[in-house]
């Protein structure tokens, strides 16, 4: 069997009278020893997703099972050897670095010396501030520390909730490496972010918004599904240029995307010829226009649309 | 095993790293003690009394001197007039005052009848009670020295003897009720908001999904308050019998033992409380409603509980401290073994297994 398998999830909370759907019946599976993403927008339903896998919470209906273990009958199994750091970051402010680490070593059995050449590599760059209390860390290097006590108990999957939400560039691309290290002694890595660029960094992604899987593909499958012809446009002014590509009947979206706007069209003919004219008809200046390559951000946009 | 040991630890770091709150831990219950000890006293001595004197007599100066030199009493005043009582009275010097009539001695030894009148501020019933009986048992005194060399036909002496406390020390009562109060306090409310405050740092969710059982879990929390509570024993006996002069006449080895099975009482209560309580502030209130004043109300230190309506009584029963505090008095002050207090330390028993119960079958295995 799969390490992670999920059949039909639902899950609802419910806020004053009325009922909110976090979940709407999603299905995937993730191969052994992957990293897995599940990229989506606050809100999206990762949170609620993770803490049915991780056994923390029961689903409304459907079915899911971790390693083999059902989530809701094996749990005591699954506790046993799934590795998870929640969002929030959830290690003793008080506890220095080096307790917090030989606390979650013992209480899943095991030493820090058995399993260390598993976190070695991470342990090594938080070491120098062993003694230093958790509370007063770095955000990025607090994230080190959860990985590390994730790690520990050497986990089958390791489930990582919006790891490097918070964290600089820099430690964010650290952080990556180290999944793929990991990856490498046979970890099946869950991992989700809100962070579109991470994407790719993925062997798999599963795009989720509103609690409902929009595609599940590899990084280069999700933009393969995007046919149409990307256009980049720039202009002097940016917000009006945005408004009048808008009320253009041809095109299907525009959004900005950095210095740029990104521009589709329903139709591909002469799409190029009808963003010059739309641009020249509202009297911009400093017009540039590219074709360019989508990226996973433009097809979330796409499958957002749909 | 050595997850159990390494929770303990890590509760324990919790508690030594607050320094503040230990401070408080450890010094509470020594100035609770101090402050009940020195401060709240409901004993009556030195009250401040007035004498008016209209016969100036032999039997009247010997009276007045008698009250005088009682501690209970303190003259500071002789009045020369009716409205001067009042006066004294009014401007809050004075909580008794003693008025001889004209001819007192004259009367007493020709018409076998003399009066002396005791004017109390009963604003506070209970002193003014308190201070006439004082006065009239020294009056009493000098009525019997008049009489010793004759026999009268009838007379009834009524001897009377104070159990246990002859002195009628009030920290002979108090003692085991701050041991009570502090008991509940320090176990009950620190432990109510062990838990909560994993759930609130959200440390919760990772210990939930590791191999830890909720019962160790709620054990290990426990076992570090155990050991300030221990502390906290030791401190209030140390003090009680070196600085209030309250005598442990029982076995200090019970006394410790059932103190110790309270304590544990405590625990299990503050870990109920933590269990259902959403947030620290919650807990903490709950603890505070729930233990706080019932233990003050209820446990009999305060107010005794036979005066209560019935259904007081009722509730009285399911408070842990009453039983506490009814064993400590029987150990402590009345010197009494197992044999007498068996009854109430198998009521704890049965208490601390029903909350500990509750509490590992309430104990959430997940987030919601």
């Amino acid at each position: 069997m799969k390490p992670v398998v999920v059949e039909n999830i639902v899950q609802k909370y419910r806020v004053k009278k009325t009922v909110v759907d976090a979940l709407k019946g999603i299905s995937f599976t993730v191969d052994s020893g992957e990293i897995f993403g599940i990229i989506g927008p606050d809100g999206a339903g990762k949170t609620s997703l993770f803490r049915i896998l991780t056994t923390l919470l029961l689903a409304e209906s459907g079915n899911a099972w971790v390693d083999g273990f059902d989530v809701i009958k094996d749990y005591k199994e699954i506790r046993n050897r799934i590795g998870y750091m929640p969002g929030k970051f959830s290690l003793y402010q008080d506890l220095s670095v080096q307790e917090n680490l030989e606390f979650f070593a013992t209480i899943f059995n095991t030493s820090i010396q058995k399993n260390y050449d598993l976190i070695k590599e991470i342990y090594q760059q938080i070491e120098p501030f062993k003694d230093r209390k958790a509370g007063q860390l770095s955000g990025g290097m607090k994230q080190k520390l959860a990985l590390c006590c994730a790690l520990i108990h050497k986990p089958t999957v390791l489930f990582l909730d919006e790891p490097t939400t918070g964290v600089d560039a820099v430690s964010r691309k650290e952080f990556w490496e180290m999944l793929h290290r990991l990856k490498l002694q046979g970890i099946t890595i869950l991992v989700s972010t809100a962070y579109m660029d991470e994407a790719s960094l993925c062997d798999r992604v599963a795009l989720i918004q509103k609690g409902e899987i929009l595609s599940i593909n590899t990084p280069g499958g999700v933009i393969d599904q995007f046919e149409k012809p990307l256009w980049a446009i720039k202009a002097n002014e940016m917000y009006k240029l945005m408004n009048a590509i808008k009320d253009d009947p041809a095109v299907e979206s525009c959004y900005p995307f950095g210095q740029y706007h990104h521009v589709v069209f329903k139709t591909q003919e002469n799409s190029k010829q009808k963003l010059e004219n739309i641009a020249k008809g509202g009297h911009f200046t400093n017009i540039e226009i590219e074709a360019i390559k989508p990226n996973i951000e433009d097809c979330f946009m796409a499958l957002m649309k749909d | 095993m050595k997850q159990f040991l390494i929770f303990v630890k890590k509760e324990w770091l919790h508690i030594w790293r607050d320094r503040r709150t230990l401070f408080i831990l450890i010094w509470m219950p020594i100035v609770q003690i101090i402050l009940y000890g020195f401060a709240l006293t409901n004993e009556v001595k030195n009250s401040n009394i007035a004498i008016f004197d209209q016969s100036q007599d032999q039997a009247s100066t010997t009276i007045s001197k008698e009250i005088a030199a009682s501690r209970y009493f303190n003259l500071v005043k002789n009045v020369h007039s009716d409205q001067d009582i009042g006066a004294t009275f009014r401007q809050g010097k004075i909580r008794m005052a003693v008025v001889f009539p004209v001819n007192f001695r004259y009367d007493l030894l020709h018409s076998n009848h003399a009066q002396i009148q005791l004017i109390a501020d009963a604003s506070d019933p209970n002193t003014a009670n308190t201070l006439t009986n004082y006065a009239s048992s020294i009056i009493n005194d000098y009525q019997q020295s008049l009489n010793q060399n004759e026999q009268l036909p009838y007379t009834i002496k009524t001897q009377v003897r104070m159990l246990y406390n002859p002195e009628l020390k009030g920290a002979y009562s108090f003692v085991p009720g701050v041991m009570a109060l502090v008991l509940m306090l320090v176990c009950t409310m620190m432990t109510s908001i062990a838990i909560v405050k994993e759930k609130e740092m959200g440390t919760m969710e990772v210990i939930l999904v590791s191999p830890l059982k909720p019962f160790r879990i709620i054990i290990a929390k426990a076992v570090p308050y155990l050991f300030v509570s221990l502390l906290n024993i030791v401190s209030i006996l140390l003090l009680s019998v070196y600085v209030l002069d309250v005598p442990i006449v029982g076995s200090i080895w019970l006394l410790m033992t059932e103190s110790t099975l309270f304590t544990i009482t405590s625990l299990s209560l503050g870990i109920l409380i933590s269990n259902s309580a959403k947030t620290q502030q919650t807990a903490m209130f709950i603890a505070m409603m729930s233990l706080f004043l019932p233990t003050l109300l209820f446990s009999g230190f305060m107010f005794p509980i036979e005066n209560m309506p019935l259904p007081m009584q009722i509730i009285s029963n399911v408070v842990p401290s009453k039983w506490f505090y009814i064993i400590i008095k029987d150990i402590m002050i009345k010197g009494l073994g197992f044999t007498s207090v068996w009854k109430e330390t198998l009521i704890l028993v049965g208490m601390t297994m029903t909350l500990l119960g509750i509490s590992i079958y309430k104990f959430k295995i997940r987030l919601a």
